[in-house]
């Protein structure tokens, strides 16, 4: 069959053109991909516009929000936006290490898949259920238990204190900032664990060849070999953290102000959005919070463009060495 | 002799920290489901499966809302998996070192973690205001777009799987590229491109920003596409957040279907990974 496909050139011609056209295919959808990222820049651009036209700078800077007036300003969502991925992260950052030192230098041979596998899982319940989870169950319980406690024994204390004060409310900044660490905890901890198994065990036993423990080997050694790509990881999950909607949307109380306590309501870019976009009326309204998105889409792009570029850094570096 | 023991010891809490924070992990795991199990059985009967969505104070199901949730995540599936598919394709076969896939690959892996919100806002732009209505086809295009992502890149991760010398015999028997692709690496990447079509399901029938103001929600049953459908994410999240005890209960039965059958699907994924790799190593 093949020896008359080669030589009967009419096959061989639709052969030529099916190639060209498989391959056009491909290289068509691969451009899509690359134009799908345009197309979003432009038309979040193209529908901010009126809002930025209208408010020029003073967009940035200023804190009021107000419908019935149209008075639009961006600084409370950006600040919450801010303020929750950059706590989430604090509280984040060490539990997803500890999870990828145990899954890569602790955990026997027969714990590490179903672990694994358990805390990417993690990873795959929706936002939405977060959300539920965070405002019926999480929040009551930070109301009743853990706030009363920062208030009265972090409230008084100086510059920090201000940080604890006021009611209670159960929801606010610091709910939505724990609840996002719990949902970034898988992104961060898998990129780690990868990262760690790509440091050479030539490295790791020449350090416990010198006596070094466990801890000395896995802190002076896999850390500092894996850094950019733990840093990649980080900014990674930071990117999760800052677009991450629902299940803020939940628990952060919605409120367009910048308050001082981490306890007092507040709002996100992803937040104000989704809680107003189908109801907004007007174009200043829905531009404003295309404004925002655009806010959103220009933070974010930065930070995962930055992470993604240490991480396949990495990836190179990884290869080169096999 | 004291120095020894400190660093013994600072080992020792380091590791035990470190299963602490594991710990802390599986637990939330663990609590996030055991409240959807108490809050969410309550409400599982055969009625959720058989009637709509019930006006506040009546009892009903959730069966338009579980319709519309399969009817877009397979729509989004059927034009993001094509297009994914043809595109990892591209990066793995045709376009390997150029220049081109480089920046094709970064600009997938941006699209990969961003924000689902912004994929909402710009079909919003895109589709919903120009075509004057929300719709179903809307909801399924912004889940293809959050879709497509995952299986280019798992598409060019298995392809790239396939050994070289497979498609090298394949060339050598005077077959052209696109038969080679079709006939010998497509059959050999056969799982690896299923478990990417199936995390990119798990990945989109939980999504709910995108869908709020594409899709948008609809109380009664409708097969339409051109007209806003209910959905299972937004009706949790109108019911979840209203005072009517009926629509909270109908919110947690959802919940927890939607999370099951997510988890399933990413254990399956997995075990379909594991065991087309198994195979080719034994």
């Amino acid at each position: 069959m093949s020896t008359v496909a080669a030589i009967d050139p009419r096959h061989a011609a639709g052969q030529r053109l099916r190639e060209r056209l498989f391959r056009s295919a491909t290289l068509l959808a691969a451009i899509l991909v690359l134009a799908l990222l345009g197309g979003v820049a432009i038309s979040l651009l193209a529908g901010a516009w009126p809002a930025v036209a209208h408010f020029k700078l003073s967009f940035l800077t200023r804190e009021i929000w107000n419908p019935v007036t149209d008075q639009f300003g961006a600084l409370a969502p950006v600040y919450g936006t801010l303020v929750t991925s950059l706590l989430a992260l604090i509280l984040a950052t060490p539990v997803s290490l500890g999870v990828a030192v145990f899954l890569t230098e602790i955990a026997p041979v027969w714990l590490k898949r179903p672990v694994g596998v358990a805390i990417e899982l993690l990873a795959a319940v929706p936002s939405i259920i977060y959300g539920i989870w965070g405002l019926f169950v999480l929040a009551p319980i930070l109301q009743r238990h853990v706030q009363p406690w920062l208030i009265e024994w972090l409230g008084p204390l100086p510059f920090i204190g201000r940080l604890f004060q006021g009611p209670p409310y159960g929801i606010g900044v610091l709910t939505a900032s724990f609840v996002l660490a719990v949902m970034v905890i898988p992104f961060i901890s898998a990129v780690m664990r990868d990262v760690f198994e790509t440091v050479p065990d030539v490295l790791k036993e020449s350090a416990y060849g010198l006596g070094a423990t466990t801890w000395e080997v896995i802190w002076q050694v896999v850390v500092p070999y894996a850094r950019t790509g733990v840093i990649g990881g980080i900014m990674l999950g930071l990117g999760r953290a800052l677009g991450e909607t629902m299940a803020v949307t939940f628990v952060i109380g919605n409120a367009h102000r910048i308050g001082s306590s981490l306890l007092a309501p507040g709002t996100t870019i992803s937040a104000s959005i989704a809680s107003e976009f189908a109801e907004a009326v007007g174009d200043l309204y829905t531009s404003a919070l295309v404004a925002l998105g655009a806010l959103l889409f220009l933070i974010t792009f930065s930070v995962i463009a930055a992470a993604r570029w240490m991480l396949r850094r990495l990836e190179r570096r990884a290869l080169s060495s096999v | 002799m004291k120095r020894r023991l400190i660093r013994k010891l600072t080992n020792l809490l380091a590791l035990g920290l470190s299963g602490l924070a594991t710990a802390i992990g599986l637990f939330f795991l663990g609590a996030i489901l055991w409240t959807l199990l108490r809050n969410g059985t309550a409400g599982v009967s055969a009625r959720l499966f058989t009637q709509m969505t019930p006006p506040p104070g009546s009892s009903g199901g959730l069966l338009n809302a579980i319709y519309g949730s399969v009817v877009m995540t397979a729509l989004g599936i059927l034009i993001g998996g094509p297009i994914g598919l043809l595109a990892g394709t591209y990066l793995a076969e045709y376009g390997r070192t150029s220049r081109v896939s480089t920046v094709i690959r970064f600009v997938n892996d941006v699209l990969l973690s961003a924000p689902s919100i912004i994929i909402g806002l710009f079909v919003y732009e895109a589709l919903v205001v120009r075509m004057g209505h929300f719709s179903a086809l809307a909801g399924a295009v912004a889940l293809a777009i959050i879709a497509m992502p995952v299986i280019v890149r798992t598409t060019e991760d298995m392809l790239n799987l396939v050994p070289q010398g497979m498609k090298d015999a394949s060339t050598a028997m005077g077959a052209y590229q696109w038969r080679t692709v079709t006939s010998v690496v497509y059959p050999a990447a056969r799982s690896g491109i299923l478990t990417g079509l199936l995390l990119a399901v798990a990945r989109i029938s939980g999504e709910t920003a995108p869908l709020l103001f594409t899709a948008l929600n609809n109380q009664f049953w409708s097969s339409d596409v051109t007209a806003p459908m209910a959905n299972l994410p937004v009706v949790i999240y109108q019911f979840a957040l209203s005072p009517y005890p009926n629509w909270q209960q109908l919110a947690w039965s959802g919940a927890l279907i939607i999370t099951l059958s997510i988890l399933i699907l990413s254990i399956v994924a997995r075990v379909v990974v594991s065991l087309s790799q198994g195979g080719r190593r034994g």
